[in-house]
């Protein structure tokens, strides 16, 4: 209960919390960077290792070596055996785990507060400590098959997204999944992921989130104490590598077993890259709250519940990213419907907004449920360190998240109508269609019809 | 009205001075059961309101009610049409949420507390509860949509093991119907009309509120939710399901992985082997990446990715589950190894080690459990509806701790019979 009077104070500020020095940082001189938000509601706490590297550094032949490394994590140092990490964190009443993407690979444990120091122990233990044994290899790249398997092989909707993906992007490695292909695991070796932790996990590649009930002087004290000593060394150059423009649409269908179809429309999008200065990313993000921000927003609206034209209809757009950016419009046709009826009706209502624009009324409900999510994230510990841990993974601070919500409060109907006129180009765009097949060879409804 | 006292649990686990949530608990005057913890860190409110209206309560031949019934409730009420429920509660960032499982029918309001949001999203709340209007057209068209749903989950093999898997366990109860394309076919208005008369009542209604609001407030939000609802009756539960006889159900599938299926019906909320079983599956396929199935299962032998076991108490006797997926053309050395694994652990039980470790995880992570509002929520949701008592989570780490291996053995022995185990495989070779 000791935040009570803070909170009237955050709200006044327009949910600002620049004027308190929470969250707290501090860099070690080995490079590694310490942010620790203090959160005294409830005695558990977050700890979040971020590495800068993910999916997007691998090379052609060894897609998917950043995920198998993160499932190596677990296979011990010299002072901690294999399955030990996670029998610690058990012991310690915690629960961990780890996570990859194409920017970034990150492992957190959450714990009762007491135990907060053995986990920061463990986790700089195995930042340069880690054994890439050649017989843990052989059962875990097998495991990540199965997952492979799991998430994508068997499922056609992410086979679907995962071909999409590979034929919007040519030249940048967004084209490659994050899993890997099935191939490139299958000749992967121990030695391969020996060295990719070699080159890239070291204290000056990786920043550290610790949120919970914690003083964050202790916190430093402490990682001082386990992360200190640990040697940084230079990073290889990395390159930057820029899609060329796409100069017309392309199209790509995938057929799986399935009763619907799937259509997903990727047009190439703008990433954030300067918080001041940009403003595209800010205004595109509140045309998809417009469309499709709660169940009578447009897509839902129109699209699902007046012209029965769709199942379901929805846009995805992040507008973070170390790399280039995409936004999906996607969805499932009712049936009597084709994919070309959809695909009609998700235009129209693009046209729409680039002829009539929206209305402020539409605005403003869409501002009023980003300041209700800046209240109802703060219920939540972990995500409070997720996003400091992704803001921060894309090379853009996390003090600024406050000004980007100010930002996105400043966004204005004519902005909206003017990033719905520049982004929705052809020229720019993938069609993805899953056409769905039997799983007995009899055909239960008729074929999709596709444009092409 | 009895106000519990924080229970004084940091004796057992010197570190832990957490002893989780005061639960406040009284039935309104209309006689709605209500539940409230008092939070005030955070400027918002959950409240959750429950009916024992789940799928179980669905009619011979009419899968598929319960649900329909709950996702029609907010697409249209009192004055408001649905898309003025979803416009009025996105202009106060409130968020109306929910659905219906075996047992319960639940709609869920999440809203900043300043009484400028709260009161226009209460009143939403209690009109989508009082009066929803059931509309002929929207009717139709969510029945098309909740068939098109059901005929691709059709086509997936997680969700066909799953539906083969409650068939088999459970073949005289409602629990093993299911919704299908036909039985939703033949549902029609009048059905859900009928459902919600009988079954969204005071009686049969458990109300609870997390956040930022006095006892006082609570008490006069609960009873305007209870008082518009009809007294009505509580839902009455069918004759408890029987034993299956185990047996093996084997079903194709063009899958590349199969998935697998074990289990059978084990336990209900409330039965006091839970705590025996909860400590027990810890060890054996509850504890994450350190149980026996993991390790045998993934770790050894790169079977899997994901492995498990969990026991589901429910109202009446839910069930005990493994779960496993693997290449097709292994599936039957990674089911024997599953089985063996079970085997062994019912013959011999957890090692004095392994059951310090269960305790140690289960009665360690439990500020985990309780640290944020939607938590605290789910939680005393949970104890409300079923009727746990009310010092359940006082409790929880004493229960844990007391378990004894030969409990764990017993408790077992009782709810995990070999000869009724169901097997279900869905691509597997």
């Amino acid at each position: 209960m000791r935040m009570r009077q803070l909170v009237p104070f955050l709200l006044a500020a327009g949910l600002s919390t620049a004027a308190l020095a929470n969250p707290y940082e501090t860099t070690l001189k080995n490079g590694l960077r310490v942010i620790v938000k203090e959160d005294h509601r409830a005695p558990t706490a977050v700890q979040m290792v971020w590495y800068r590297i993910g999916s997007t550094d691998e090379v052609d032949g060894a897609s998917g070596v950043a995920h198998v490394l993160e499932h190596m994590m677990f296979k011990g140092t010299p002072s901690v055996g294999p399955g030990e990490f996670n029998k610690r964190v058990a012991a310690a009443g915690g629960k961990d785990n780890a996570f990859t993407s194409r920017d970034y690979t990150a492992y957190f444990q959450q714990v009762p507060k007491e135990k907060l120091a053995d986990m920061m122990q463990l986790e700089a233990d195995r930042m340069r400590h880690l054994n890439v044994d050649a017989k843990e290899f052989e059962q875990e790249i097998k495991v990540v098959m199965e997952e492979r398997r799991m998430r994508t092989d068997d499922n056609p909707q992410a086979k679907l997204f995962e071909q999409m993906n590979a034929v919007a992007f040519q030249a940048h490695p967004y084209r490659r999944p994050i899993i890997g292909w099935m191939n490139d695991l299958e000749t992967m070796t121990a030695a391969d992921a020996k060295a990719w932790y070699d080159t890239w996990y070291v204290p000056n590649n990786a920043y550290v989130i610790i949120t919970g009930d914690v003083d964050h002087k202790e916190v430093f004290a402490q990682a001082e104490k386990y992360y200190g000593p640990l040697e940084g060394r230079a990073l290889p150059p990395r390159r930057q590598q820029i899609e060329p423009v796409q100069e017309g649409p392309r199209h790509v269908t995938v057929k799986g077993p399935a009763e619907l179809p799937v259509l997903i429309m990727g047009y190439k999008a703008p990433i954030l890259r300067d918080i001041d200065k940009d403003s595209d990313p800010y205004a595109l993000e509140m045309l998809a709250s417009i469309l499709d921000g709660h169940d009578a927003a447009r897509f839902n609206k129109k699209l699902v519940r007046e012209d029965k034209v769709a199942l379901s209809a929805g846009i995805d757009y992040d507008n973070t990213a170390r790399g280039p950016g995409m936004l999906y419009l996607h969805g499932t046709p009712s049936e009597g419907k084709t994919i070309a009826d959809l695909e009609a009706a998700l235009r129209a209502e693009i046209v729409r907004v680039q002829k009539d624009g929206v209305s402020t009324q539409e605005l403003k409900r869409a501002k009023a449920q980003l300041v209700a999510g800046q209240v109802y994230k703060l219920d939540s510990m972990f995500g409070q360190a997720m996003e400091i841990g992704q803001i921060e993974s894309v090379g853009l601070p996390y003090q600024k998240l406050d000004h980007m919500l100010d930002k996105l409060q400043k966004v204005t109907a004519a902005d909206v109508q003017a990033v719905a006129r520049k982004y929705f180009n052809d020229d720019a765009l993938t069609i993805g269609v899953l056409d769905p097949q039997p799983l007995d060879g009899k055909p239960r409804r008729p074929a999709v019809a596709t444009r092409h | 009205m009895k106000k519990l006292l924080i229970a004084a649990i940091a004796l057992l686990l010197t570190h832990s001075v957490f002893a989780g949530v005061k639960i406040e608990h009284w039935v309104s005057p209309s006689g709605a059961r209500v539940y409230f913890v008092e939070s005030r860190v955070l400027p918002m409110l959950d409240v959750q309101v429950d009916f024992a209206a789940g799928s179980m309560f669905d009619p011979v031949g009419k899968s598929g009610l319960a649900a329909l019934t709950r996702a029609a409730l907010d697409l249209g009420a009192g004055k408001l049409d649905e898309t003025a429920i979803a416009e009025q509660l996105a202009d106060i960032g409130a968020n109306l949420t929910g659905g219906a499982d075996t047992d319960r029918a639940s709609v869920a309001l999440r809203t900043l507390s300043a009484r400028d949001k709260r009161e226009p999203a209460l009143d939403i709340l209690k009109t989508v509860l009082h009066k929803p209007l059931f509309d002929a057209a929207i009717f139709e068209r969510e029945k098309a949509r909740t068939i098109a749903g059901l005929k691709e989950a059709m086509t997936r093999p997680d969700s066909i093991a799953g539906k083969a898997f409650w068939a088999a366990m459970y073949p005289n109860h409602p629990y093993g119907r299911q919704a299908t394309p036909e039985s939703v076919g033949t549902l029609n208005r009048d059905d859900l009309v009928a459902f919600h008369a009988r079954y969204y009542n005071a009686a049969n209604a458990s109300i609870t509120l997390v956040g930022d609001l006095s006892r006082q407030e609570a008490e006069t939000l609960a009873e305007a939710i209870a008082s518009g609802l009809p007294k009505g009756q509580a839902a009455v539960l069918p004759a408890p399901p029987e034993a299956p006889k185990g047996g093996l159900t084997q079903l194709a599938h063009p899958a590349s992985q199969a998935h697998v299926y074990i289990g059978l019906p084990a336990v209900e909320r409330g039965n006091p082997d839970f705590f025996p079983l909860l400590v027990g599956n810890y060890t054996l396929g509850g504890g994450g990446f350190v149980s026996r199935l993991m390790k045998e299962v993934r770790d050894q032998r790169g079977y899997a990715y994901s492995v498990y076991s969990y026991f589901a108490p429910l109202k009446q006797t839910g069930p005990f589950q493994i779960g496993l997926q693997t290449k097709r053309s292994q599936a039957r050395d990674a089911i024997k190894v599953a089985r063996d694994v079970l085997e062994g652990f019912l013959k011999d039980g957890p090692s004095d080690d392994e059951l310090a470790a269960a305790k140690a995880n289960l009665t360690g992570s439990f500020p985990l459990r309780l640290d944020s509002n939607k938590k605290i929520l789910d939680n005393v949701a949970v104890i409300g509806f079923y009727g746990l008592p009310l010092d359940y989570l006082d409790q929880y780490q004493a229960r844990v701790q007391a378990v004894t291996a030969d409990e764990i053995k017993q408790a077992f022995a009782r709810r995990v019979r070999p000869e009724s185990l169901i097997t279900v495989t869905v691509a597997a070779d």
